[in-house]
């Protein structure tokens, strides 16, 4: 009987497979990258390392000793003092005590503050308590803290927002409107993201972590690149992270474009010399993991991904490895198996700068 | 989970030199190796020196750059990034605002 390994599926439960299986998996998820980006596929011998990685006898796998990478952080403290919805663990404490236990306690290469709802928009109101709270935290920490948000264009849209839903108007057929909406949308939320990060600059902020860049679509990407280009602008020192949300620019409304180039459908190593032209000093690949094939198949095709990415890109890339990214498992507590082995094979393999 | 990450890959920021590297690649968009070239060369150790706590701890201490545990009397918070400021030839914002501040 054929040795077999365990591994997970996307969603992280456990399987076994063997050997061959496995390649075949790795082959086929470095295929589909290669297809849709129209970029190399991985080579013979970076396949059969992922193979031995994922098939490492111990629970726990680590990069060679001098390959270590700065691992950033978002989510900020929300991830200790949170709820479930933020993946949180409930653990009452103030963000300061949160970002300084990531600091001394976890070992954190940086860190960031973010609000509960960790959207730009809501925090106009309490603007105020997030600037009071990164003065305390930038006095009493040492490593880089910078703010993290998502622009979130989705709440710019009814019911939550002042703009027509581009979704309701699309089902009606009204297409220009809903491209309106989008673009009407997208403006708000730079000036939204540029007035938030003027105040936080002003009490010291190391910078600012856009995350999930591209959620609500192609308006989201243009409001953020937007956004980078005018604070970059303003303050050439601020350290920017531009972090997206998924490998693909979802065309939500088509004809976008940021410096000629058109948002919609555009793949991490396109996406990153727009983020690069805008100002922004690192980059986040982000390849979504799908959950009903198994680990070496999203591996495979998160490595193929991400390693064209950092071959395009003239800027630090550091890989968005959260749950349901980067080949992890879409789980809020991710096996830490799996965690370690996508750790190990973006940095060995896809030459990532950090995580 | 971040935890896994940092164990398998991460630098250890203030238990090596983790912040140091991730200044140099946010403040001058330097790539990793560059980045470690040039935070161990003022630090006058080998790239691979960069992740070591045993190597560090004592660097990190005789800096005054920040120390991972509670020693009475080190530079913490703005002191500890005025020192790395020094040390990498960067301006930190926040450290730009408490000058200021107290002109």
């Amino acid at each position: 009987m054929a040795t077999e390994y365990f591994l997970r599926m996307g969603d992280g439960q456990k399987i076994f497979m063997t050997k061959e299986d496995i390649l075949a998996d790795i082959e086929s998820g470095c295929a589909d990258a290669a297809d849709l980006g129209d970029i190399p596929t991985l080579s013979e011998d970076e396949m059969d390392h992922m193979l031995d990685i994922i098939t490492a006898p111990g629970r726990i796998v680590g990069v060679e000793p001098g390959l270590e990478v700065p691992v950033t952080h978002d989510i900020g403290a929300i991830r200790i003092d949170g709820d479930q919805g933020n993946s949180g663990v409930g653990i009452p404490a103030s963000r300061l005590v949160g970002s300084m236990v990531h600091e001394r306690a976890f070992g954190a290469d940086t860190m960031e503050l973010g609000h509960i709802d960790y959207s730009f928009k809501p925090v106009k109101p309490v603007i105020s308590q997030e600037c009071q709270t990164m003065e305390s935290c930038q006095q009493n920490m040492v490593i880089p803290m910078l703010y993290g948000a998502m622009p979130n264009m989705g709440l710019y849209y009814t019911p939550d927002g002042p703009f027509e839903n581009p979704g309701d108007l699309m089902k009606a057929f009204k297409i220009s409107e809903a491209q309106d909406s989008i673009q009407h949308a997208g403006d708000h939320g730079i000036r939204d993201m540029v007035w938030i990060m003027q105040k936080l600059q002003k009490v010291g902020s190391d910078g600012v972590n856009f995350d999930t860049i591209g959620a609500a679509g192609d308006g989201d990407v243009y409001a953020s690149l937007n956004a980078i280009e005018q604070l970059r602008k303003e303050f050439p020192n601020m350290y920017i992270n531009a972090g997206m949300a998924g490998e693909l620019v979802l065309g939500m409304h088509g004809d976008l474009e940021y410096d000629g180039t058109r948002l919609a459908g555009l793949w991490p190593h396109e996406q990153v010399l727009l983020a690069e032209k805008a100002g922004a000093n690192t980059f986040g690949p982000v390849c979504n993991t799908n959950t009903s094939k198994t680990t070496a198949w999203n591996l495979g095709r998160s490595v193929t991904f991400t390693k064209a990415a950092v071959k395009a890109s003239n800027i630090p890339c550091h890989a968005d490895m959260g749950m349901g990214v980067g080949g992890i498992p879409m789980l809020e507590t991710p096996p830490i198996d799996a965690v370690t082995r996508a750790s190990k094979a973006i940095v060995e393999i896809a030459g990532v700068d950090g995580i | 989970m971040p935890i896994s990450h940092i164990m398998a890959s991460g630098m250890t920021g203030m238990r090596a030199a983790g912040d140091l590297v991730a200044r140099m690649q946010f403040s001058k968009n330097m790539r990793l190796g560059e980045a470690k070239d040039f935070v161990a060369k003022k630090l006058g150790v080998s790239n691979a020196d960069l992740s070591d706590e045993f190597v560090m701890r004592e660097i990190r201490e005789e800096l005054d750059i920040g120390v991972i545990t509670s020693v009475p009397g080190c530079a913490k918070g703005i002191a500890a990034k005025m020192n790395i400021e020094k040390l990498l030839g960067i301006d930190i914002n926040c450290c730009d605002t408490f000058r200021n501040t107290i002109a």
